[in-house]
């Protein structure tokens, strides 16, 4: 049976990886992408379209295509990357039309979303290692906190509504890896690492590999409700930092945002408000559910951080940059759709 | 159905550099890690220097004694149960500092939150074997690890009691700790110490500074009251008085019920809860009957 995707948020890092390593499972029929920009890396076949910011076209892309599985990968889990104001019409408002769309079909069987351990919090209260069951003991400060929260509810009660579609809801923890830029990946690549003073918190990592592979796994499988995604173990603040070469920055633990103000605002250390209770009480989820349904990790918490760091050191030994992809429209158009483009055959052994 | 397809990716300059690294075995990470960190944060080198700190106040200074130590597991998980008191309870590292010793297992030690919110001294506390109180970090030690954890299940109303309530148990909790071990399916093995309420008795509490401080309570100790003129306010603070203490094992408790279940009979967490409260009351008495003096034994 021919299958067909829409992966929304091909922009991300996420929903381009995971668009990329879909486009090798002959299976799939068709994989349409859409999101607010170009997508960030080259992708074959996946058909490309452009979004406004809270994805109201997403409806009539559905409609017309008659896809079987969306996948859902534009929340925003960090803020460095993302400006604040906007955090609420995409997190809330994208989530929301984007599951309108899927409840109005008739041809969605599947509903994939991405979202973030940062659901659960960091608090001095917390248990070492969150279940997918454990509720959050603090309640959410952080704006980014509360629209993923918010996201969240309306899939869980769209899971409730709509019994005939498979969501599954997968909840990263902090992600490393050579493509991903996050706080602490851009940190780690200028040798830093900030730190709060007196402070040293487990923290763990699950690298990009396994980011994608949990996300096609998801599309290939019927995983049903919500799942951690983490690698094994928790590591110590200042583990990170030594194993990765980097030097520990402190900052004050209390108004750091005042107080450690020339550091910040120099952007000699990169700091965003969702890294100030990881860098006082950490966070860890357990990842056994997703393990008990099949799917094996590639990568530890320290092996994943041992990765980036080497790939990095690579990078800066050959000196030179990370080759930019540039999407060019007319180009990738041509490439797509010319008849004087000689297509290979797709194998389906 | 179809199994997982991993993520294969496209032969691009950029993949071409990963290859070039693609180590055959990523998942060695004990080689990788750089510390002995473990999972719950308590690490054994940091363990060891605090022994060596420690060892001398444990075998000079209170002159800590056992009773009954066989009756600790070698092997397997265990939840020590004790009373607990002191201004700042010595019980806890006199505990978990002679279980380590003699046995030669680690105690994780269950206590309050409270001690995460401490820069630099919750950190040393956690390195040191603390755990914060949680019934799945118990879980995890206790049925995962199959490891000791201790918790006093008096929690801040044992040690913030006066001197003149010494060695009469509080309420333990709502039998949280019963409903853990049973969980666990691991026995629980109850303590009495007897020393730490001499170690460092509470005179009054100040609850307008405890508020203030952001404290779990303000104390004035008798400690302070003798030591402040000779060692200053500090140390004054946090100098024990030699009392000697005394910890006996009591009969290991086990409970015949399924581990694992969602839910245990109230009635049954609280029977037994009681009834460990009880014994162990009862073996403090017993030891306080039998000592001639709080400093001597």
């Amino acid at each position: 049976m021919s299958r067909r995707i829409l992966i929304t948020g091909i922009d991300t890092f996420w929903g381009s990886m995971t668009a990329r390593s879909l486009e090798n499972d002959p299976s799939i029929d068709t994989i349409i992408g859409l999101g607010t920009s170009d997508p960030k890396v080259e992708l074959e076949r996946t058909e490309c379209l452009r979004a406004d910011h809270n994805y109201s076209i997403v409806s009539r892309i559905i409609k017309a295509t008659k896809v079987d599985t969306v996948m859902h990968t534009f929340m925003a889990t960090e803020t460095s990357s993302f400006p604040s104001k906007m955090l609420n019409e995409n997190n809330v408002i994208g989530t929301m039309n984007l599951l309108a769309a899927v409840g109005g079909s008739r041809s969605v069987k599947k509903l994939i979303v991405k979202s973030s351990s940062l659901v659960y919090g960091s608090s001095s209260q917390d248990p070492t290692f969150f279940t997918e069951q454990t509720r959050r003991p603090s309640p959410a400060k952080l704006k980014i906190e509360k629209s993923i929260i918010e996201a969240e509810s309306y899939v869980k009660d769209f899971a409730q509504d709509n019994p005939h579609i498979s969501v599954s809801l997968l909840r990263f923890c902090n992600v490393i890896g050579d493509n991903i830029t996050t706080t602490i990946t851009k940190n780690l690549r200028k040798r830093v690492l900030p730190y709060l003073f007196g402070f040293d918190p487990s923290i763990q990592f699950v690298y990009e590999d396994d980011v994608v592979a949990a996300l096609v796994f998801a599309a290939n499988n019927s995983l049903e409700g919500i799942f951690n995604v983490a690698g094994d173990e928790r590591i110590p603040w200042s583990e990170v930092a030594s194993i990765a070469g980097a030097r520990l920055i402190p900052l004050f633990a209390y108004a750091t945002n005042i107080v450690s103000a020339p550091l910040i605002s120099t952007g000699f250390v990169k700091v965003t408000p969702e890294l100030y209770d990881l860098m006082k009480f950490g966070r860890g989820v357990t990842n056994s559910k997703l393990k008990e349904v099949g799917f094996t990790y590639s990568y530890t918490t320290p092996s994943a951080l041992a990765k980036f760091c080497e790939l990095n050191q690579l990078r800066k030994n050959l000196g030179s940059a990370k080759p930019e992809y540039k999407y060019h429209k007319d180009v990738e158009t041509f490439f797509k759709h010319s008849p004087a483009v000689v297509k290979e055959t797709v194998k389906t052994d | 159905m179809e199994k997982t397809s991993k993520p294969t990716v496209r032969k691009s300059t950029e993949t071409k550099i990963v290859q070039l690294v693609e180590k055959s075995n990523s998942n060695s990470s004990n080689s990788i890690r750089t510390s002995d960190v473990d999972r719950w944060g308590r690490s054994e080198s940091t363990r060891e220097i605090t022994r060596k700190i420690f060892d001398p106040i444990y075998s000079k200074y209170f002159r800590a004694e056992w009773d009954g130590l066989e009756k600790i597991p070698a092997k397997g998980g265990a939840l020590l149960v004790s009373n607990h008191a002191g201004a700042i309870p010595p019980d806890a590292p006199v505990i978990m500092h002679g279980i380590e010793k003699e046995l030669n297992r680690p105690v994780y030690g269950l206590a309050d939150f409270w001690f995460r919110t401490l820069p630099v001294g919750g950190t040393l506390w956690n390195r040191a074997g603390g755990v914060t109180a949680h019934p799945s970090n118990a879980y995890g030690i206790l049925h995962e690890d199959q490891q000791l954890a201790l918790v006093f299940p008096e929690g801040v109303k044992g040690p913030s009691k006066l001197y003149k309530d010494r060695y009469q148990l509080r309420r333990f909790g709502r039998g949280g700790f019963v409903e853990i071990a049973m969980r666990s399916g691991v026995p629980i093995i109850p303590l009495a110490v007897v020393g730490a309420e001499e170690a460092m008795p509470i005179l009054t509490r100040i609850s307008s500074l405890s508020k203030l401080l952001n404290v779990p309570y303000f104390p004035i100790t008798l400690n302070q009251v003798l030591l402040t003129p000779f060692l200053g306010p500090i140390l004054g603070t946090l100098a024990y008085l030699p009392a000697k203490f005394k910890i006996r094992v009591l009969e290991p408790v086990y409970f015949d019920v399924p581990p694992d279940q969602p839910r245990y009979s109230k009635t049954r967490i609280l029977d037994e809860s009681e009834n460990i409260r009880t014994r162990i009351q009862d073996a403090i008495f017993d030891m306080l009957a039998h000592r001639k003096n709080p400093w001597f034994g």
